[in-house]
C-alpha cells in the first residue's frame, strides 16, 4: 500500500495558497462580511439618542452583535463553492486527513473574513464612543472570539452544505453554541473600555478558541463527509 | 456477554417486541409517583413562609428542567452509539428523544415564568437557569430543523447525531457561561429557592417523588415513541409483515 | 497485484435499495464499463466504491486489503473522476493542474505543461477555466487524470461534453493506463470500444 508522496504540511500550506489566490480574485466576496459589520455598528446609534456616555455602555453589545452577524454571513464562502464544482470531494479523495485540509480551509476562511474584521473594530469602537485605551483590550478579545466563531461556524456550514441556501437555520444551529463567546467578549469589551482589568474573560475566551480549535476539525470531517454522498 | 445483549438489543425486530413489554413497567411506576408526589406537594407539604403557596409550582418546574438536561444527554448517547456502532435502532431513539425534551423545556420555561409572577413581578427575569432552558430549547428546535431539513433519513440521523454531540459538550459550557454573565449583575435571586439540602423533608420527599415519577413517565414515552419510529422506518422490511402476519 | 473486488454490495439512497448484492473483480489491465439505465444507480456504485458513499453491507477490498482499514493509503491510488470536474472556474488550467496535483505527489510546472499539451490545450494554459467551454474544461480534467499516477481509475460518465477528438483522446490515455497494468472502472452510456479490447462490462437493473 503507497501513501501520500506529499507531506501534510506542504498539502495544507498548498491548499490555503490556492484559497487565497482564489479569494483574491474574487476580492469583493471577502470585504462583503467586513462592510456588513461597518454597517451594524453604525446602526446601532443611529437607533439611539447620540448622548456620548450611552454609547459607549452599548459599544460591547454592538461590536460583538456586529461580529457574531458577520461571521454567519461570511459563511456561505467556506464550502459553498467547493461542494459545488466537485473540488470538495476531491479534497475528501486525495488521500492526506481530511479533518486537517478543512481545518486550513477555516483557517485562511478567518484570515479573510475574521481578521479584517479586527483590524478594524478599533475603527467602529471609536465611533461608538470608546477611549484609546481601550483599544489592546478589544483586539484581543476580538482576535479570540472571531476564532472561536470561524470554528463553531464551520461546524454548521458543514452539517447545511448540501441544504438549501437558506441562511435561517445555519443560525439557528451556530448562534445558541456562539452565545458563551458573545458572553465573554462583550463582557471583556466592557471592561476594556471601563479601564479595568479584562484577564478573567479573555482567558474564557481563549479557552473557547482553544475548545474549539479540538472539537471543530472532527466535527467537520464527520458534517462534510456526511454531506458529500 | 453482554455485547450480544447490546447487538440483540440494537435489532429492531426485538427492540419492537421489548419496548412494548418494558412501557407497562415504566408506565404504572410513573403514574403512582407522579400522584404520590403531587399529593404530597400541593396538599400536605405545609407553606413556605417565605413565598407562600406560590412555591409549589416547583413540583413541576423543576422536574421538568431537570428532564429537558437528561432527555438531550440521552438524546446524545444514543445519537453517538449509533453513529458509532451503525445502530438504526439508535438512531431512532435519538430522533424520539428531540420532541420530547423540546416538550419538557417549554413546560419548564412555561412554569418557570409562571413561577417569576409573583415573585419578581414580572414573567421573565432573564434569571440564569431560565436563560439556559431557552438556549436549550433553541438547541432543540435547530436539532429537529437539521434532521427536518434532509430528505434522506440516514443522512439525517448522522448530521444530527453530529450536532447532538457537538451541542452537548456545549450544554454545560453555555450554563457556566450564562450564570456567570448573571452573577455580574445584582440579579434577584429567587430561584434560589433553598434547594435539596435545605429543604425540609416534607417539601423535599414529594420533589424527589416526582423526579423519579417524571423520568418514569420519559422512560415510557420514549419507549413507546421510538417502537413508533423503529415502525415507520422499518415498514418495507420482511420482518413486520410476518409479525402482522402473526397478529 | 493491481485488483479491486466488490463483495455483496448494499447501498440504500434513502428508502431506495439501489445496490443488491453487487460482486465483482477487476484485475490490473482491465476495463469494467458500468452501464445502465438512468438512475440504475451507476454513480451509486462508483462513489461506493471511492468510498463516499457508506455501504449498508458488503465490503470493497483493493489490493486484497479492505479499503475501510486504510483509506488514505487507498486514496492514494485513487483518480476519481465524477460528473463535476472538481476544478476551479477562477483559476488557470495550469495551476489547476499544479493545485489538484500537488496534494498528492511533487510534480514541476513542465509536467503540467506537457499534460496540458497532450490534451490539446497548450495554447488555454493561462486561461482562467470559467472562460474555457464545458469541453476543454473536461480535457482539463482528463489532463489531471493522466497526472495523478494511480493505479486504479474511477470514472463517471468521462466522455461527457468531449466532441469526437476528446472521446478519441480519452480512449487513448485509457489504453495507456491499462497498459502499464492499471485498472480502471468507467460508468458510461454509450459503449466504450478500446483497441486491445480488455473491457468486460457489468449492466445495472
Amino acid at each position: 500500500m503507497s501513501a501520500p508522496q506529499v507531506a501534510f504540511r506542504t498539502a495544507a500550506a498548498l491548499l490555503m495558497g490556492r484559497d487565497l489566490r482564489l479569494a483574491l480574485r474574487r476580492a469583493g466576496d471577502s470585504l462583503l462580511p467586513l462592510g456588513f459589520f461597518l454597517v451594524i455598528t453604525t446602526l446601532f446609534p443611529l437607533a439611539l439618542d447620540p448622548a456620548l456616555s450611552l454609547l459607549r455602555d452599548i459599544a460591547p453589545a454592538a461590536l460583538w452583535v456586529g461580529a457574531l452577524l458577520s461571521s454567519l454571513l461570511a459563511l456561505d464562502l467556506l464550502f459553498r463553492d467547493d461542494s459545488q464544482d466537485g473540488a470538495l470531494e476531491q479534497l475528501a479523495l486525495c488521500g492526506q486527513p481530511f479533518a486537517g485540509l478543512l481545518l486550513a480551509k477555516t483557517a485562511v476562511h478567518w484570515l479573510l473574513t475574521g481578521l479584517p474584521l479586527v483590524l478594524m473594530a478599533p475603527l467602529a469602537a471609536t465611533a461608538l464612543g470608546a477611549p484609546y485605551g481601550a483599544m489592546p483590550g478589544i483586539l484581543a478579545a476580538l482576535l479570540l472570539g472571531t476564532i472561536a466563531l470561524s470554528l463553531i461556524g464551520a461546524v454548521g456550514a458543514g452539517l447545511t452544505l448540501t441544504l438549501r441556501r437558506n441562511g435561517s437555520l445555519l443560525a439557528l444551529l451556530v448562534l445558541p453554541l456562539a452565545v458563551p463567546v458573545l458572553i465573554f467578549g462583550a463582557r471583556a469589551t466592557a471592561l476594556a473600555i471601563q479601564g479595568e482589568s479584562l484577564a478573567a474573560p479573555l482567558y474564557l475566551l481563549g479557552a473557547m478558541a482553544v475548545l474549539s480549535a479540538t472539537l471543530a476539525p472532527w466535527a467537520l470531517a464527520a458534517a462534510v463527509r456526511i454531506g458529500l454522498e | 456477554m453482554a455485547w450480544v445483549w447490546f447487538h440483540r438489543f440494537g435489532s429492531p425486530p426485538h427492540f419492537y417486541r421489548l419496548a412494548r413489554q418494558l412501557t407497562p413497567w415504566f408506565g404504572w411506576p410513573a403514574v403512582l409517583l407522579c400522584l404520590a408526589g403531587l399529593i404530597g406537594g400541593l396538599i400536605l407539604a405545609p407553606p413556605d413562609y417565605q413565598q407562600g403557596e406560590g412555591f409549589r409550582i416547583i413540583y413541576v418546574h423543576a422536574p421538568s428542567a431537570w428532564l429537558s438536561m437528561l432527555v438531550y444527554v440521552v438524546m446524545a448517547t444514543s445519537a453517538a452509539v449509533g453513529l458509532i456502532w451503525h445502530m438504526k435502532v439508535a438512531h431512532a431513539v435519538a430522533a424520539s428523544c428531540a420532541v420530547i425534551g423540546a416538550s419538557f423545556t417549554a413546560l419548564a420555561l412555561v412554569t418557570g415564568m409562571l413561577w417569576g409572577r409573583p415573585m419578581w413581578g414580572t414573567y421573565w427575569e432573564w434569571d440564569p437557569r431560565l436563560t439556559s432552558e431557552l438556549l436549550l430549547l433553541f438547541l432543540y428546535l435547530g436539532y429537529m430543523g437539521l434532521r427536518n431539513a434532509i430528505d434522506d433519513v440516514s443522512r439525517a440521523d448522522r448530521a444530527s447525531a453530529v450536532l447532538a454531540i457537538v451541542g452537548v459538550i456545549n450544554v454545560p459550557i453555555i450554563h457556566y457561561s450564562v450564570t456567570w454573565w448573571n452573577s455580574l449583575h445584582q440579579a434577584p435571586t429567587v430561584m434560589k429557592f433553598g434547594g435539596p439540602p435545605t429543604m425540609p423533608a416534607s417539601m423535599l420527599v414529594p420533589l424527589l417523588l416526582m423526579l423519579a415519577g417524571f423520568t418514569l413517565y420519559f422512560g415510557a414515552l420514549l419507549l413507546t415513541r421510538a417502537r413508533g419510529e423503529v415502525l415507520r422506518r422499518e415498514r418495507n422490511a420482511r420482518w413486520i409483515l410476518e409479525a402482522l402476519d402473526r397478529a | 497485484m493491481n485488483d479491486i473486488r466488490a463483495e455483496n454490495l448494499h447501498v440504500w439512497r434513502g428508502d431506495l435499495h439501489v445496490l443488491r448484492g453487487l460482486s465483482f473483480v477487476v484485475h490490473g489491465g482491465e476495463c469494467l464499463q458500468v452501464t445502465g439505465a438512468n438512475g440504475s444507480g451507476k454513480t451509486t456504485l462508483l462513489r461506493a466504491l471511492c468510498g463516499l458513499v457508506p455501504l449498508e453491507h458488503g465490503r470493497v477490498c483493493w489490493r486484497a486489503a479492505d479499503i475501510a482499514a486504510n483509506p488514505a493509503a487507498y486514496h492514494s491510488d485513487l483518480a476519481y473522476l465524477g460528473h463535476e470536474n472538481g476544478l476551479k472556474g477562477d483559476l488557470t488550467a495550469i495551476e489547476n493542474l499544479r493545485y489538484g496535483i500537488g496534494l498528492r505527489r511533487r510534480l514541476a510546472v513542465t509536467d503540467c505543461a506537457a499534460a496540458l499539451a497532450q490534451v490539446g490545450l497548450s495554447e488555454q494554459r493561462a486561461v482562467p477555466l470559467r472562460r474555457l467551454s464545458a469541453g476543454q474544461r473536461r480535457r482539463v480534467a482528463l489532463a489531471r487524470l493522466s497526472l495523478m499516477d494511480a493505479a486504479l481509475w474511477i470514472l463517471d460518465e468521462p466522455s461527457s461534453n468531449l466532441d469526437a477528438a476528446g472521446q478519441g483522446l480519452l480512449v487513448e490515455l485509457l489504453e495507456r493506463h491499462l497498459g502499464t497494468g492499471g485498472l480502471a472502472v468507467v460508468a458510461t452510456h454509450q459503449e466504450l470500444v478500446l483497441p486491445s479490447g480488455r473491457v468486460r462490462t457489468v449492466t445495472l437493473q
